[in-house]
């Protein structure tokens, strides 16, 4: 006996194996990034306040890579409905295009926005020595406006030998807008287009500083709950990738010629994940860069 | 189909074989769901035996606090380090490794690889009349995934500072920081390991999960719909899919104690930590208690997922044994599908002591008394099953019938837990760990015996040596017993599920019972925790002399009506000669008017039947 089902369909489930599978895989994949949004909200209402930053991350960066991943998840649909057509060559210029989709996603998340973050700085300053950062902080303004207290100060590191070294006993940091100018009304909210690092330069001493890190994991949930939940979608984008890759190349050609309904159902079930890939972004984007 | 056309059958196919694939492909890279099966099964054995053997070790300690181990413990120290069991004596972090691996070993590496996918690899595809699983590439990865996660837990013993040590639960903040620092290295340390064994263990559920559930769903045979599956097969697919869903949140855990542990990520670590006078350089603002939420999640789910298959294991020798059909089918097959949608919502009942409040506390404990009504309706079944049937003994039906009180009283024991007021004092007492090894140890693992008995023809075509399986069965029932029960006494008497000495430095309630203290009963009880060590060794013989010598048997030795007998045995790649039809139901027992006490599901229905029976059409799909 030959295993059934694997292009035709069941006639009582109306399904091919492979598409029950994939389904099946894809609740679990809910079940995945659905325990590490719950970790999310969880660890967001934990906060204290002022311990859940704002508008560090570039929103039209990530306006843009949302519009590639759901462009991707247009072109991924063509690709199949060419193949349904028996329009090979269609079928092969819509897989690039999808396929280069994801790889402009993977590079500008890796090349530049991550990157971006690890050059960035950040200084927590001690709850005794705020007063004497008011100057870049404005805690009072905030305090005024209702605003969350501002306990760190952010910006370009100068001295990055201060990161490791204990006898250089204070940082030089160029200041983000923010902190060079925080009474100004127009700093209450992030902006869309972020704005540069200013010249000002501001001198923390060591010992006001409760902790100071890079952008990295290790900075804070926020920026922990970051790295964690977009590497991993990150891994699951190039896992569809490398899929689609697989299914672009000649040796897919060969099932084609042999069987196309079978290549056509498999880019059905790589599509399925593709835009579960592509629907777990669409959290990720308002979680992170929005809220 | 009779033994005569088996015969003729087999050897062609397996000659037919041989042209096709290398030894290899055949019998390690295999993708046949029987030698998967197999491998499964030889692999949780044997984590099973290493699994006990170290909780073997841990009651020389609870019993004999602080002596030498003798002989054993002089060459101990060879294999797992100077630093574990110095001149025979058990340092507290050996111990310690050794109690939380020996949880996360059988629960993870035993009992699910064995229950779930060795007997769901082997029987589920030939009782649904499927020639494979759905993907049977899939099914390899998943194997090698276990094999890979287990390899993995193994060569922790033997990295600097030994395997993790926080408990199977790995509670942080305490195992985000055990295994770090002076002595131990980055990534290669007990902890970490764990961590990333765990990932292959998931990994490999998941892929086991919805294969199974696709095979179930896609593959079942002509004729055979949902309602005249088997009750094993019921029970394996809700147990993949509480797999399916319980695993990935956990998942998400382990990816988050990995970072917490590599990128000095702070998800489950609370601000101003202090640990050996130090504070840590972290940036705080994480939460113990949501790890224990992404832990219970799984975990609660996963005590249904180590009982369900043993239930159903247990239903099919019932029936089989008591030669009339299982009772109250349909309520069986409703209230394992209850208990499978109800395991997602009680996990918080193992949190009482966190302090969720009192809201939270009320909820979860309702829906952990509303789960008991089905968990009570599958036992009243069973039992009732066995009324006014013509019980054979044999000594599939030995387990079976021994898993019933063993699981009941396991149970009922849940039930004080279950209240938070109750579970105030008792938790983390050794009241626990008897009522939770009443359910897994003379429960789950009777069942895992009495399926291997069971199918042990099917899969080598001849049957297991009686008498020793007898001699297999009665010791380890009683020394099962004489191991937990005095547990439940321990627990009550006050004595603290982790301690090191067993109890010889605290005070316990000064109660006698049966003129022994709490600590004195952890001597019996040790004894008997050996002996019954001793008493799998009769087993383990018989299995293996029985592959090459045991009695040959027909296609379907115990007279059971499941499509798994039609085939051959062993079955070939491919299972059956030409696709099964199923025209009824799985236990047609004692059918009146015929010639045999059994009537297989593929026996067309008579015309006679169908008057007498009521029954329209056969249905086919």
């Amino acid at each position: 006996m030959e295993i059934p089902y694997t292009v035709s369909t069941r006639p009582d489930t109306g399904l091919w194996n492979a598409k029950v599978g994939i389904w099946l895989f894809l609740a679990s994949e809910v079940m995945l990034f659905g325990g590490l949004f719950s970790a999310y909200i969880f660890l967001r209402l934990d906060a204290p306040p002022g311990m859940w930053p704002h508008g560090l991350l570039n929103v039209p960066v990530g306006t843009m890579n949302t519009a590639i991943l759901i462009l991707s998840s247009v072109t991924v649909v063509l690709a199949w409905a060419a193949l349904k057509m028996r329009r090979y060559r269609a079928y092969w210029w819509y897989m690039l295009a999808t396929i280069s989709c994801g790889v402009i996603f993977l590079t500008v998340k890796l090349a530049y926005e991550w990157p971006q973050k690890f050059e960035h700085f950040g200084a927590y300053i001690k709850p005794e020595a705020l007063g004497k950062y008011e100057q870049y902080l404005g805690n009072k303004h905030a305090a005024e406006k209702d605003l969350p207290p501002r306990l760190e100060i952010t910006g370009h590191l100068h001295n990055r030998a201060a990161l490791n070294d204990p006898n250089i006993k204070e940082y030089e940091v160029a200041l983000d807008p923010l902190n060079a100018d925080p009474t100004n009304p127009a700093m209450d909210r992030p902006h869309f287009f972020p704005l540069p690092v200013t010249d000002k330069i501001a001198k923390i001493e060591k010992e006001d500083v409760e902790r100071a890190t890079m952008f990295l994991p290790t900075h804070s949930a926020y920026f922990a709950s970051y790295f964690t939940i977009t590497g991993l979608h990150g891994m699951h984008v190039l896992g569809g990738v490398l899929v689609f890759i697989y299914m672009w190349l000649p040796v897919s050609k060969k099932l084609y010629q042999r069987n196309p309904e079978h290549l056509a159902n498999r880019v059905e079930v790589a599509g399925l994940f593709w835009h579960f890939v592509d629907l777990i972004w669409i959290f990720v984007f308002p979680l992170f860069y929005l809220l | 189909m009779d033994a005569a056309t088996s015969l003729e059958t087999h050897p062609h196919a397996a000659e037919h074989e041989h042209h096709e694939l290398g030894w290899w492909r055949k019998y390690i890279f295999s993708t046949d769901h029987k030698v998967i099966g197999i491998q499964y099964g030889f692999t949780g054995l044997i984590f099973l035996f290493f699994g006990f053997s170290l909780m073997m070790l841990m009651r020389w300690q609870l019993a004999y606090p602080g002596q030498a181990l003798p002989e054993i413990g002089k060459f101990l120290p060879h294999i797992f380090g100077p630093n574990t069991m110095p001149d025979g004596k058990m340092t507290p972090d050996f111990y310690n490794s050794l109690g939380a691996m020996h949880g996360t070993i059988m629960v993870f590496l035993g009992i699910v690889p064995l229950a779930f996918a060795a007997f769901g690899n082997f029987v589920v595809p030939l009782q649904i009349g499927a020639p494979d699983m759905a993907f049977p590439k899939v099914n390899m990865a998943s194997y090698w995934a276990v094999f890979v996660g287990g390899i993995v837990m193994l060569t922790s013993f033997f990295v600097p500072g030994g395997a993790a040590k926080s408990g199977w639960t790995s509670y942080v903040p305490l195992a985000a920081v055990a295994d770090t620092g002076p002595g131990h290295l980055p990534i290669f340390n007990g902890q970490t390991l764990w961590l990333i064994g765990f990932i292959f263990l998931i990994t490999s559920s998941l892929l086991g999960a919805i294969n199974f559930i696709a095979t179930i769903i896609q593959l079942r045979a002509k004729g055979l719909t949902w309602m005249r599956l088997p009750f094993f097969v019921w029970a394996q697919f809700v147990t993949a899919f509480l797999l399916l869903l319980a695993f990935p949140p956990l998942e998400a855990g382990i990816i988050m104690q990995l970072m917490d542990r590599v990128a000095a990520t702070s998800f489950f670590m609370p601000a101003g930590l202090v640990v050996n006078g130090a504070a840590m350089q972290i940036s705080g603002g994480g939460s113990p208690l949501l790890w224990q939420h992404l832990f219970w999640f799984l975990a609660h789910p996963e005590v249904y997922v180590l009982i369900l298959p043993g239930m159903g294991i247990v239903a099919e020798i019932l029936a089989n044994n008591s030669r009339k059909p299982l009772w109250g089918y349909k309520s069986l097959v409703f209230s394992v599908l209850t208990i499978g949608f109800l395991s997602f919502i009680v996990w918080a009942h193992h949190m009482w002591l966190t302090g969720m409040g009192s809201a939270v506390s009320a909820f979860f404990q309702t829906t952990t008394l509303i789960i008991s009504i089905p968990s009570v309706i599958i036992l009243s079944a069973f039992f009732i099953s066995l009324w006014g049937g013509s019980i054979r003994f044999t000594v599939p039906m030995l387990f079976a019938t021994a898993f019933l009180p063993m699981f009941g009283i396991g149970g009922l024991t849940g039930i004080p837990l279950a209240f938070n007021s109750a579970d105030l004092y008792l938790h983390d007492t050794y009241y626990v760990i008897a009522h939770f090894h009443y359910i897994v140890a003379p429960g789950t693992i009777f069942a895992l015996f009495a399926g291997i008995y069971y199918w042990f023809p099917k899969a080598t075509g001849r049957k297991m040596n009686n008498f020793w399986g007898k001699v297999h069965f009665w010791p380890t029932l009683i020394c099962m017993n004489v191991i937990f029960l005095p547990m439940f006494l321990q627990g009550m008497l006050g004595m603290h599920r982790r301690w090191y000495d067993g109890g010889q430095g605290w005070t316990l309630s000064g109660e006698h019972v049966w003129g022994l203290t709490g600590f004195q009963w952890n001597t019996p009880i040790s004894w008997a925790a050996w002996i019954m060590g001793l008493a799998q060794i009769p087993f383990i013989i018989n299995f293996f002399w029985s592959i090459k010598h045991g009695k040959k048997v027909n296609d379907n030795p115990w007279e059971a009506t499941t499509l798994e007998w039609t085939a051959p045995s062993p079955p070939p790649h491919g299972n059956f000669i030409t696709a099964p039809i199923a025209y009824r139901g799985p236990y047609e027992y004692s059918l009146p008017g015929r010639d045999r006490d059994y009537t297989m599901q593929n026996e067309p229905v008579e015309p006679s039947e169908r008057v007498r029976r009521k029954t329209a059409e056969p249905v086919l799909v």
